[in-house]
């Protein structure tokens, strides 16, 4: 029932939300994420001797149950949904946007999604969810975005929705495949697809993978998201690049792997080849960018193209980093969009060539500032570099060659996210709207971001033993 | 004697909290109570690294390895937070925390006007506390932890006043060059976790000499040569070498205290702690020896042409890393050890002598304006003059036991090393010589404004020159070399760590020929670098004076070779391959989808047309699926 709850809490607040006008949406969607927070930490924190799971009839004639259970990776992934959507809204706390009933109740509709996709045992709930998840995304960009905003948002919905239909289609076919009666269950589609033989594995792989890869994204299914990220207003943009892009490579791992063994290992080479390629690409590009969130986005693309390489290399130790890297990253980029939502709010911009001297101008800011970047480019001690020390070891154990090339990500890493910070933080002060430090709300935001950052780079067990158990089931 | 080891968490923890304080009150905190934190931090890890040192040179067998808490544990892979207490790891703590202590208490003179200073002392301890970390852990991902860690304060000390572009620029450069370096590290780190299934030195070494028939020596080949390959980006060789120089755009004391003494010798200490392994890949130590010397060689005739006092400083700094590299590779880690050691003090004592000069020009830090301070600084300049013999190995000075220790080393293992390694020496007594006369006698050449401020520094700045004068004559007694004396300490500490390779006992009648030899060529050097030198002209420099001046155009071929190459081919990538390929791709789809979607919303009422079009995608991919499904 516990599980139900971290659906029901948004989903409800969400709807209620729409109810009401003014500031009362900000402070009930404050107290929602909260209250869900909790909920996610019980259940991450509790130290269940088996998953808890919860089943209920659902509509018993396409086959489908009302399943959720919550594993190490679906708890972590919720827990990490709990504190990024809290984040958004402390932080959110003293900005304004126009009609705040329905932008909190977008948000909160996004989070139940969200929670759905990451606790779903059945295919079709974990469809349904991985739409209602992206649905608000939709509406939040075309009304809250900036100039090009209808432009990107078409984009964004092309690409997505090609992938979802091409989901649900894999989906339904595999359901059909299922021994007995059609079924949606996750026991039963993994066994109706392992079952088949490899050259249906081999296109119905792909079938299934575009959506994931989309989502993730892959090179070269990624074009989506710099000009998402650069158009959404920033609260929707952390629940795009922390969280939605988690679901992809999540799914992945529950949906795909488990499923498609043969498939998988048929095109595994494949895969890692163009992740690894968009690593090194997404890298090269994010130097020449001047406006900050397209930086960050080109950066994440990069990161994620790790995770996504060593999904498909079948290592137990990389599995392993890719669960505590899902979380750290989701932390780690949560702060990096929080900060250029206060950069843009003090100097009235992006645009790296027209910033400067925030060392000087709001030094709070500016240590957050590098404390963040540093965590992004995995420095040791913070949470970084754990995940990403564990997913080299993964990538380098069956692709050696492959893994130097993508650590050449490490190298560009440091120059784009340090040239960054001398425009931003060092030189003389440019010119300010507002010269305010950090609010009281900010401050409690950032200081949430930098204490895991810190916690988990120094002591990440908490973490590990999470999904430990996880991990080693995947690849088994 | 008490049981120090136990304890020594305590060592990098007081600089720890030393930072921790300053850094998150930096805003209320009184200058001076900052840097009392700051040097209190350092002393009291100093006090404790002696216990350590002491526990263990009276030790009669090894001390097990501190393990603090698992770090990062996955499936069979385990690696412990742990720390290393023995022989190696103790002299660098001594190293660190002693010297570290005179240059926080130079410090407190030197940044005493700066309003940063309380920052400043902040990243000081973090700096130590990084340090204490490489040198402490008893795996090398703790060791990879303090390395990048004194990366990230070398960086911030570098740019410490980030108003100046061109200062926030050398900082970045040296952490990207680092980072370079460090993926080599990264890689072989990987390997020998793939290989041994282990990170731990105790374990690697174990595994090393049993395992030799399973695993091949390529992999130790390859693993030698990734660890070597992060020592050059941290130890300033060739070719990572070029950020060392510009680092000096950071405060004095920090060129010291990093870009002389302790930073910069990592990749000595990671060689000579990994010197199981170099023993057995003498193809990789040859490669080692050879990138030593050229880096010794290349730097110092850069240094012959440098005006900047300092510059001349990093250069002579990247020459004598060099000279350190020559040694490990020769096979004798403990000189390696030796001249980390006998540098420490006498670069330190250089670099903090340079800033007393810098301080009392008002910033000045070209030697062209200099001349004749002496008058107005004797202690500086005594002591500099005992750190300029020292480094030139005048005998009797600690630079002479350690620079000869090397080069009869070099001699034994090939003696056309020995006379390449002269040739550095000489170029080193005469860079040094030149810089000493060009300061500090003479007369003064600099504006009438400069003249009338010169002043001896305060005593927080002259008492480490002399503490540090001081070690740097007696530092060498250590190392006696076999010649003088039956007993060198210094390699009977290191021992049960350290043990030299491939090791040639030459002839005393030898030795003593070399050490002649070697004294002689510096002497001669002096002589000319103090005759040329006292009459000085600076006309513009030609032919191969302006190349030397130029640095060999180094920095201009990587920025032709390396940098504008990647910048082009990012642009391109942006401009052509994103925008107009891949996305003009998607957007000709989506257009077209559009174009589709929007006559087919005609048909419709119009509001719901997303909806209509999802329909019959719908439709079209139940056709699809049947299809197959029937087949």
């Amino acid at each position: 029932m516990i599980l139900v709850l971290l659906i029901l809490i948004p989903l409800l607040t969400g709807i209620l939300s729409f109810t009401i006008k003014g500031d009362g949406a900000k402070a009930l969607a404050l107290i929602s994420s909260i209250l869900t927070m909790a909920v996610s930490a019980y259940v991450s924190g509790a130290n269940f001797t088996a998953p808890i799971t919860f089943n209920q009839p659902w509509i018993p004639l396409l086959g489908t149950q009302f399943s959720l259970a919550a594993d190490g990776m679906s708890s972590m992934l919720c827990l990490l949904t709990g504190i990024v959507v809290m984040v958004v809204m402390i932080v959110n706390v003293n900005k304004d946007v126009e009609k705040p009933g329905s932008f909190y109740g977008f948000l909160l509709l996004s989070q139940a999604g969200l929670m759905g996709v990451f606790l779903a045992y059945d295919a079709l709930v974990f469809y349904v969810f991985w739409e209602l998840a992206l649905i608000p995304v939709y509406f939040l960009c075309s009304r809250w975005g900036g100039e090009k905003r209808i432009a990107v948002t078409f984009k964004f919905f092309v690409y997505t929705f090609v992938g979802s239909l091409m989901l649900l289609a894999g989906l339904i076919y595999l359901s059909m495949q299922t021994p007995g009666l059609t079924s949606y269950a996750w026991n039963d589609i993994t066994r109706a697809g392992a079952a088949l033989p490899l050259e249906k594995q081999q296109w119905l792989f792909w079938l299934i993978f575009i959506a994931f890869a989309i989502k993730m994204p892959i090179f070269p299914f990624h074009t989506w998201q710099p000009d998402t990220y650069e158009q959404s207003p920033t609260p929707v943009t952390i629940i795009l690049s922390a969280l939605m892009v988690k679901m992809g490579l999540f799914a992945v791992l529950r949906w795909l792997l488990p499923v498609l063994p043969a498939g998988v290992a048929y095109w595994s080479d494949t895969v890692i080849i163009m992740a690894v390629i968009g690593i090194v690409y997404a890298s090269l590009i994010a130097v020449v960018q001047t406006d900050l969130k397209r930086l960050i986005a080109y950066s994440s693309i990069a990161h994620m193209g790790l995770m996504a390489a060593v999904a498909f290399t079948h290592s137990a130790v990389g599995m392993h980093g890719i669960m505590v890297q899902m979380f750290n990253h989701g932390i780690n980029i949560t702060g990096m969009w929080v900060m250029v939502s206060m950069i843009e709010n003090r100097w009235g911009t992006r645009d790296m060539t027209k910033l400067g001297g925030m060392a000087g101008a709001t030094p709070k800011m500016a240590i957050a500032l590098v404390v963040i970047s540093l965590a992004n480019i995995a420095l040791p001690l913070t949470n970084g570099f754990i995940g990403e020390f564990m997913l080299f070891n993964g990538l380098f154990a069956g692709h050696m060659a492959i893994m130097v090339v993508a650590g050449l990500g490490v190298i560009l890493g440091a120059v784009y996210t340090l040239n960054m910070i001398q425009k931003v933080a060092y030189g003389e002060v440019a010119p300010m709207v507002s010269s305010k430090d950090m609010s009281a709300n900010e401050f409690v935001g950032v200081a949430i971001i930098i204490i895991l950052i810190i916690f988990l780079g120094v002591y990440p067990k908490p973490l590990l033993d999470l999904t430990s158990g996880i991990a080693g089931l995947i690849v088994k | 004697m008490g049981n120090f080891s136990q304890f020594v968490y305590l060592v990098p923890l007081f600089p720890l909290i030393g930072f921790l304080i300053n850094g998150l009150f930096w805003k209320r905190m009184p200058k001076t109570l900052g840097g009392i934190i700051g040097c209190v931090a350092i002393l009291a890890s100093f006090c404790i690294s002696l216990g350590i040192f002491f526990e263990v040179k009276n030790a009669t067998s090894p001390i097990a390895p501190v393990v603090l808490f698992d770090f990062i544990q996955s499936g069979k892979m385990n690696i412990p937070f742990a720390f290393q207490v023995d022989a190696l790891s103790s002299l660098f703590l001594l190293i660190i925390t002693g010297v570290g202590f005179l240059i926080h208490v130079y410090s407190t003179s030197y940044m005493g006007h700066d309003e940063g200073m309380v920052k400043y002392f902040s990243y000081l301890n973090l700096f130590v506390f990084s340090m204490l970390l490489l040198v402490l852990g008893a795996n090398y991902l703790v060791m990879f932890i303090g390395w990048e860690g004194v990366g990230l304060c070398s960086y911030l000390l570098i740019g410490f006043w980030f108003k100046k572009r061109e200062y926030t620029n050398a900082a970045k450069k040296a952490f990207v060059m680092n980072r370079i370096g460090d993926l080599g590290f990264l890689v072989g780190m990987l390997l020998i976790l793939l290989n041994y299934g282990t990170l731990s030195y105790g374990e690697f070494f174990g595994q090393l000499h049993n395992t030799q028939a399973i695993i091949p020596g390529s992999v130790n080949n390859w693993i030698a040569l990734c660890l070597f390959i992060g020592a050059t980006g941290k130890s300033a060789q060739i070719p990572l070498y070029t950020w060392l120089p510009d680092a000096m755009a950071g405060p004095t004391p920090v060129s010291a205290l990093i870009h002389a003494a302790t930073m910069v010798t990592a990749g000595i200490y990671m060689i000579a702690r990994s010197n199981a392994l170099y023993d057995l890949t003498p193809v990789i130590l040859h490669v080692v020896a050879i990138v030593g010397l050229a880096t010794a060689i290349f730097a110092a005739t850069i240094a012959i042409r440098q005006y900047d006092i300092k510059k001349v400083l990093a250069y002579s700094t990247v020459s004598q890393l060099g000279f350190m590299f020559l040694a490990l590779g020769v096979g004798s880690y403990t000189t390696a050890v030796f001249h980390v050691m006998t540098h420490a003090f006498f670069k330190a004592l250089l670099f903090l002598g340079s800033g007393s000069v810098i301080h009392a020009m008002g910033g000045e830090q070209d030697i062209r304006k200099m001349g004749g301070l002496g008058k107005h600084m004797r202690v500086t300049q005594i002591t500099f003059l005992i750190g300029c013999l020292a480094i030139s190995g005048i005998p009797g000075l600690s630079g002479f036991f350690s620079k000869d220790a090397i080069l009869s080393a070099a001699y034994g293992y090939d003696p056309v090393l020995y006379y390449l390694g002269i040739l550095a020496a000489m170029m080193t007594a005469y860079y040094m010589f030149r810089l000493y006369i060009l300061t500090f006698s003479g007369s003064f050449r600099g504006t009438e404004d400069q003249h009338h401020h010169l002043h001896e520094s305060p005593a927080a700045m002259t008492l480490p020159l002399i503490v540090l004068a001081i070690l740097s004559i007696i530092g060498g007694y250590v190392g006696l070399p076999e010649v003088m004396s039956e007993h060198n300490a210094l390699d009977a500490f290191l021992k049960p760590v350290v043990t030299n390779f491939g090791e040639h006992h030459l002839a005393a009648g030898t030795e003593w020929i070399l050490m002649g030899i070697s004294v002689a060529v510096s002497v001669i050097m002096i002589i000319v670098a103090v005759v040329v030198n006292s009459k000085p002209k600076f006309a513009e420099s030609t032919g191969l004076a302006k190349v030397l001046e130029n640095k060999w155009y180094i920095d201009e071929l990587y920025e032709a070779i390396v940098i504008k190459p990647l910048n082009s081919l990012s642009i391109v990538l942006d401009k052509y391959a994103e925008r107009n390929g891949i996305d003009g791709i998607v957007n000709g789809v989506g257009k077209t989808v559009k174009w589709g979607g929007d006559k087919l919303r005609l048909l419709q009422s119009g509001q719901v047309g997303f909806y209509i079009f999802i329909m019959v995608l719908g439709i079209v991919a139940l056709f699809a699926l049947s299809f197959f499904w029937i087949h």
